[in-house]
């Protein structure tokens, strides 16, 4: 295996030039070294001013997105070995605004998230002293998968409906949603559907696919808005068929 | 500084990038869904034809024998074939969606996905035979 590789890192420099520039740098590539290995190495060693955002190095933080190669990738658990004889390309996430070279501007994604309300929802709280929310290990089976969830956006950046259309409230949005509408001490599903029920909520969703194809937690968010889309159209039509008192 | 910094879209530093026009040719996934998407004109045809179909039928044996005569025209044949594949294009897609979009229990435990899949595919075959059993040979 060749013990260098070349990465093509994607520069933007707003206060120098308004255009993005490919810049190549030789680095290191022992079989253990990750993508974010390599970036921390050009940082460290040979480009300072080379930025990029990254946290816990162990697929936890979801801090370290990009695009490799063209695929969205978290660049902590991408081995550099995966493209020995490389070059290897590294960009920014697509579908956001780029801030400078790797960071990317996540605004947008961090407001639809509270829109959506991630947080357990109670008509009324009981008290402290009657204690906890009891749970069987069925019930949280039910939203488990949808609570690995990091906040990585490699779905929006894998969502072509995200880039055409950026008022798509996205994959991991409506996941989180459902992770808890799931959860059987939630009771906010009604405020929840309320919001996603909006045609930029999941009727934006077009069934692509690719926000579960590069899911690193297996979260499956594709599966989670056509889940949710059937229970909406069940209350439409429920709500329509059925008295009040019946719903 | 007194007062928070209020936030705003404007921000002319941000480095805006537009999809290509041809972003669909960027992975196999994206042309499946452009196909898909393409495929309800084709549904609509079919659904078009078929309702040619019945008012030939209602209408008698002359006109039912005119639809087929049309119908037997190369241009309406390759029409139909191309149809006939974004139809199963379409329907595989539903079938293959389903278990995502249906969570299914029986006494308290979830179904495994193959088998809710497994089940419309089976009802396909199913309805195909009796179709075939009442055209050709019922």
């Amino acid at each position: 295996m060749a013990d260098r590789i070349t990465i093509q890192v994607a520069r933007y420099r707003p206060e120098e030039e308004g255009v993005q520039t490919l810049q190549e740098y030789e680095v290191p590539c022992p079989k253990d070294w990750v993508i974010l290995d390599g970036l921390n190495y050009i940082k460290d060693r040979l480009d300072g001013s080379l930025s990029f955002r990254w946290s816990c190095r162990m697929g936890v933080c979801g801090s370290c997105g990009m695009t490799v190669n063209g695929e969205p990738k978290l660049t902590c658990e991408t081995f550099l070995s995966e493209y020995a004889g490389g070059p290897v390309r590294v960009e920014p996430l697509k579908n956001f605004p780029v801030i400078r070279d790797l960071v990317v501007e996540i605004g947008d994604f961090m407001r639809k998230l509270v829109r959506v309300k991630p947080w357990i929802v109670r008509d009324h709280e009981k008290p402290v002293s009657e204690g906890e929310y009891l749970q069987t290990p069925d019930q949280l089976d039910e939203f488990k998968q949808f609570s690995m969830c990091i906040n990585c956006m490699l779905c929006y950046s894998a969502c072509p409906i995200y880039g055409l259309e950026p008022a798509f409230i996205g994959p991991a949005a409506i996941a989180l949603a459902q992770r808890y509408n799931l959860d059987s001490r939630d009771e906010g599903s009604d405020e929840r559907l309320e919001i996603l029920s909006e045609h930029d909520g999941i009727w934006g969703c077009t069934f692509v696919g690719e926000c579960t194809q590069v899911c690193p937690k297996h979260v499956d968010p594709a599966g989670a808005i056509q889940r949710y889309k059937l229970t909406a159209a069940l209350d439409g039509l429920k709500s329509f068929v059925l008295p009040r008192s019946a719903r | 500084m007194s007062g928070r910094v209020a936030y705003t879209e404007y921000h002319p530093r941000w480095l805006r990038r537009r999809p290509s026009t041809y972003w669909w040719l960027e992975r196999r996934a994206y042309l499946s869904f452009i196909t898909r998407e393409l495929s309800s004109i084709f549904i609509a045809w079919f659904v078009v034809y078929l309702l040619l179909f019945v008012r030939a039928v209602s209408r008698g044996h002359a006109p039912y024998l005119e639809f087929v005569v049309w119908s037997r025209h190369p241009v309406v044949m390759v029409l139909n074939v191309v149809t006939l594949f974004f139809v199963v294009f379409h329907a595989v897609t539903w079938f293959n969606l389903a278990p995502k979009a249906m969570v299914v229990h029986l006494r308290g435990k979830r179904l495994p996905a193959s088998l809710i899949s497994a089940s419309n595919y089976g009802t396909w075959v199913v309805a195909t035979a009796f179709l075939l059993w009442l055209v050709l040979g019922g």
